[in-house]
This record gives C-alpha cells, structure tokens and sequence, in this order.
C-alpha cells in the first residue's frame, strides 16, 4: 500500500535512469543516508565503533570491491586478503615517508597501488578460468604476505615487523593513532565508503560495467561481439583491487593502528570476504553491504548470546560459534543461494502487491 | 650429491603425502563436479576422531579404525541427505561456498567432540630413520615417509581396480561422464554421492592418519588442503594420475626451491612457490597436466 509506483511518471530521460527510480525508494536512502551521518555520530562511542561500526563500513567496502571481480566479472578470486595487506602497507609506506600528506589522498593512492598490483595478478584471467584461476590467486595471497613479512623495507625495518599507524589530523581533528576520536574515524569511513558505492553503483550500470557483466555470463560470446577481454578482465581487476586496497588502508591505518600482516590478512580474510559477498549476493552492491553487516554482527550477536545469555564457557562457545557460522551459511546458500540481496527483492516484489497480492 | 638425492628422496615423499590430499578432491569433483574444500577439514576430522575414539574407549587400533570409517560414511550420508541434495544443479561458485561452510562444521564438530589440544596418533607406525639407507648409501630416509609412500601407492592401486572393475566403479565414472546420461540408465546419483564422500572419507582418513601420526593431530592439518590446491591444478581437477604425479612435482620442486632458491630471497618461500609453480605451469597448459582438454563453444 505504502510502496508502490502507481503515480510517479518519469518524463525525462534523467529521471528514467536514476538509480532508484521509485520515490519510496529514494526517502529510505536518503533517510538512511541522513541518520548514518548526522545523528549516529553524536551517539558512538569507543565500543560500538571498534566492534561493530567500523569493521561494517571498512569490510562492506572490500566486499564491495569483491564483489564487483566476482559478482559482475565472474572472476573467481581467493587473493583479497593479500590486496588488502598491499593497500594497508602502501597506506603506511605514504604515511611515514610524506608525513604532510593528506588522509585522503593517502587512501586513494594506497588504493592506486593495490590497483596496479591487482593488475598485474589479474594476468593470469585471460588464460585461466573459473576454479584454476581461484586457486591461481592464491598465489598472490601467499606471496604478498610472505613479502611483507621478509622484506624489511615495507614495515620500515622495525624490530616486531609490525606496522603501527602515526598519528594523522583530518579538518584539525585526530583521526589515527590510539588516540583518536570514534565518531572521527566512523565519519571519515562512511564518506569513503558512501562516495566510492556511488561511484561503483555509476560504473556497473555504464559500459564499463556492461562489458563486465558480458564477459561473466560467456566469455567466448562477449569476445566476438567485440568486448575485449584483456581491457575488460583486467580493469575489472583493478577497480577491484582499488577498493580492496582501500579496505586495506583504512583498516590499517583507522581501525585497528597496528597490524602483523600474516595475523590480520590472511587466507582467512580472502574467505570471509568472498562469504559476505556470497550470502550478500554476487552482483549486487546492496547485497555486500548486507553481507559484510551479516558476517560482522553475526559472530558478535552469537558470542553476547551464548558466553553471556548462557554462561557457557569461552573456548567451548568459539567451537559452538564456528559450528554455527557453518550451519548458517550452509542453511543461507541452500534457502537462498542468490543472497541476502535477492531476499531482499523478493520483498520488495511482495510489497508492492501488499495487501491485494492478486 | 647425496645431499642432492635426499632433498629429492624427501621432496617425493612430502608429495605422496600431498597427494592423498588431493586424490579426495579430485574423486568428489570427478562425480559430482563439487569443488571440496573441506577434503582438509575431512582430514583432520577423521584423524581427531580416530585418535578421539582410541583415547576415549582405550580400543585397539584397527577396531577404532573401522569405526571411524564408519563416521567417515555418516557424515557422507548426511552431506547428500541434508546439503547436496538441496543444491543440485547450483552453479559450482555456491556448492564452492557450502563446502566452505561444511569445512566449518566440521571443525566445530571435532574441536566439540574431541577437544582442541594436539592429539598424539600412536599407533605403532615406524619412525626414525632407515638404517638401511643409512649405512647402505649414507641418505637419510625417514622410516614413516617410506611407509606413507607405500600405503598410498596401495591405496591409489585399490581405488584404480575400483573404479575399473567394480560395478559401483563403473557407475561412479559413467556419472562422472555425464550426470544426466547416467541418471537415463538407472544409475542413482544420490547414492553414487554418498559412495564418493564416503570414499573420499576414507582416503581423508587414511592421510589424516599419516599426516597426524608424522605431526600430531591438531588444527594445522586442515591447511595441507591448501597445499593440496596447487598440486590439483598442476594435476588437473579430474585426473588421478594428475593428482599423483602432481604432488611429486610439487613436493620435489618445493624442497629443491626452499634449499637452492631460499637463501638468495630470504628463506619460508614453502608457502608460495608451490602456487607460483603451478601458476607458471597453469599458463602453458590451462587444463593442467592430465586435466580433461577444456573445449568452449558459444
């Protein structure tokens, strides 16, 4: 009754392809949009921030960027974790050889690296496909954390090998460093993340985003109708690693302030990540939200739940909570194996039929 | 040079042992085209409860063994009954993914059932060094590799009569042929799927086993399934004699790089070289070596 598009005529050719075209659609986005940055940064404080708003923002980018490689390319990749490590080292090379620059601009050419490197481990895509190329990628994730770990370049010969974040000021207020205010950092991230969805949401629905999509449901097919596999794979390779690189630097550099590479980027992440685009759904953007925000609360609900509500012990509750995780990605992919994100639209489907559905 | 012949005596054994792995994998993925990932969390399952059952119950090994099989194959039968069966015609990112969230139940199963402290697998395995070698050619050969070689070549001997002889081996390649062909001549795929896992179980079981009484049963030997990943591609998803020879090429070539190529760039390139190998391969050949030719049509 409430949602519905009965009324509402698009009659210029901008308003017919706006990104939500339907006008209820338009008041939740821009309500939520208004609440994420006007009212939740006047109610955060140190927990809520580090345990739960900023691993949401700065892992939905990475599924965001992950998601574009595998939801819109199609090209199976297990190498995130490592993406990440190169933008996070980038990030903190930039921060303590320029010390002037800007935090912004330290993202964004973290973020160009990771690009470049993204690139080059995209090579392999024109020859290989589907599962070998996953395991092809592989290579890239064991090999960059083995390089970060051995080359003391990178963590600028310190004695741990840890890289820890200097203290950086953004508009005069501090936003690395243990100091730092919350409501700072969740700011700083959600413009980031806010700006480059837009960006992404433009990218997949223009030509780039097209020729993507063509070279993920046939590659062979998108190649004689004149789509170039090479530009295309790798580009998708790029602007993927760019916003996994961005993922990377900011949870360096903003979130967590000091890093051991093997700990914090490992296979596991490369996991994590390609679940929450998985449960959130492959191609869609609202989709790796969804899953990064699934994945990020849901170990957390588990353990308030189990350690607190039952009084189980710690150790036994991580095993439960590991049995559970499986159980419920498992019951995700055989309800819905399209994701979250086509919950979603099935909802909004039914809504719109709400409450004559015939 | 006997250096030399012991760095690659060893490389051999260390890749029959990454061939069990991979021999798992590449049977599910023969008959039901399922990527599985958690052929290494199989392992260390089987190894936990193995040592599990004997600690617990104090049986004798071969009673405890065949126990075990007997997990092995319930928990074949409720992947098909409570997973596989849902998602039957999937595309192979999603059955991917399930195989990834199995992984994990398994492993909270495992660390529910029998703790998560390291387990010693004792059961009577020879260890140490080969005298034999040892006084006769001066090479130094661990006794329990040379026994894992064997049991593998036993094992990769009974799974070729199997699948060549058997009823259930025929059925098992003819669905691996064509599922849909098979299904059309009465083959049962559910049961064909419960066969393999169980199969794959067993070999789970039994490099489990090696693996666990060589290093203890703990966490780490799920991650061999990772080092079983680069040894697939070199091999080729569907090949037998591609996993096999594979994990040879990858054990060799692993130990000649950490000793030869190791120092020069700073030593631990085990984690890496394997994949950067068979990357490298991979580009020659895409299919790898014994993999079925990839043929593409619009």
């Amino acid at each position: 009754m409430l949602y519905r598009e009965a009324g509402q005529y698009k009659t210029s050719y901008q308003r017919d392809q706006a990104i939500f075209p339907i006008a209820q659609d338009r008041w939740v986005v821009w309500t939520f949009v208004a609440v994420a940055f006007l009212v939740v940064p006047f109610f955060v404080n140190d927990y809520w921030t580090n345990a739960v708003l900023l691993p949401l923002l700065i892992y939905g980018l990475a599924a965001l960027g992950l998601n574009i490689l595998v939801g819109y390319c199609g090209q199976i990749s297990l190498g995130t974790g490592g993406f990440m490590a190169v933008g996070a080292y980038a990030s903190y090379k930039l921060m303590t050889s320029f010390p002037e620059m800007n935090m912004i601009l330290v993202v964004l050419l973290s973020g160009g690296i990771t690009a470049a490197v993204g690139s080059l481990f995209g090579l392999p895509s024109l020859r290989i496909k589907g599962f070998y190329l996953a395991v092809a990628t592989l290579a890239a994730q064991f090999f960059l954390v083995w390089l970060f770990n051995k080359v003391g370049w990178f963590y600028n010969y310190s004695m741990t090998g840890q890289i820890t974040a200097p203290d950086r000021e953004m508009f005069g207020f501090l936003l690395t460093g243990p100091s730092a205010l919350p409501w700072v950092k969740y700011l700083f991230c959600l413009t980031i993340l806010a700006v480059f969805a837009l960006i992404a949401k433009n990218l997949v629905r223009g030509r780039l985003g097209r020729n993507w999509m063509a070279i993920r449901d046939m590659d062979i097919a998108a190649e004689l109708i004149g789509v170039r596999p090479l530009l295309t794979k790798l580009s998708a390779f790029a602007v993927s690693s760019f916003y996994i690189g961005m993922a990377g630097s900011l949870l360096f550099s903003v979130y967590l302030g000091a890093v051991e590479v093997g700990e914090v980027f490992g296979i596991n992440v490369s996991f994590l990540v390609l679940f929450m685009v998985i449960i959130g759904g492959l191609g869609s953007i609202v989709g790796s939200f969804m899953g990064a925000a699934f994945l990020v609360l849901l170990p957390i609900f588990l353990k308030n739940f189990m350690v607190d509500g039952f009084g189980m012990m710690p150790v036994t509750a991580k095993h439960v909570e590991i049995l559970l995780m499986g159980l419920l990605i498992i019951f995700f992919l055989i309800v819905e194996p399209h994701g979250l994100a086509r919950l979603w639209q099935i909802t909004k489907e039914k809504l719109r039929m709400w409450p004559f559905p015939y | 040079m006997e250096f030399l012949i012991e760095t690659i005596l060893s490389g051999l054994m260390a890749g029959v042992m990454y061939s069990l792995v991979a021999l798992g994998f590449v049977l599910i993925f023969k008959a039901s085209g399922i990527f599985n990932f958690a052929q290494g969390v199989m392992c260390l399952f089987a190894a936990l409860t193995f040592a599990g059952i004997m600690e617990k119950t104090g049986l004798p090994w071969p009673i405890a063994f065949v126990m075990t099989i007997g997990v092995m194959v319930f928990v074949a039968w409720a992947v098909e009954r409570f997973v596989l069966r849902h998602l039957v015609n999937q595309e192979p990112i999603i059955l991917f993914m399930v195989t990834i969230g199995l992984a994990y139940v398994l492993e909270g199963v495992g660390d529910i059932l029998w703790g998560s402290d390291v387990k010693v697998l004792d059961i009577g395995l020879p260890s140490g060094a080969s005298d034999y070698m040892l006084d006769n050619f001066n090479i130094y050969v661990e006794k329990l590799e040379v026994f894992a070689a064997l049991i593998a070549a036993v094992l990769v001997g009974f799974l070729a009569i199997f699948f060549q002889k058997t009823r259930i081996g025929r059925a098992l390649r003819a669905v691996a042929d064509d599922h849909q062909a098979a299904l059309s001549v009465g083959i049962s795929l559910q049961t064909i799927w419960v066969i393999v896992w169980s199969v794959a179980g067993f070999v789970a079981l039994v490099a489990g086993t090696l693996w666990g009484a060589k290093s203890g049963v703990q966490f780490s030997l799920s991650l061999i399934a990772l080092k079983a990943l680069p040894v697939l591609i070199l091999g080729g998803f569907t090949s037998i004699p591609g996993a096999i020879v594979g994990g040879l090429i990858i054990g060799v070539g692993e130990k000649l790089a950490e000793i030869y190529v190791g120092p020069i760039v700073g030593g631990a390139i085990e984690n890496w070289f394997a994949y950067m190998l068979a990357l490298a391969f991979l580009l020659v050949r895409p299919q790898g070596l014994f993999g079925e030719r990839i043929i593409e049509r619009v």
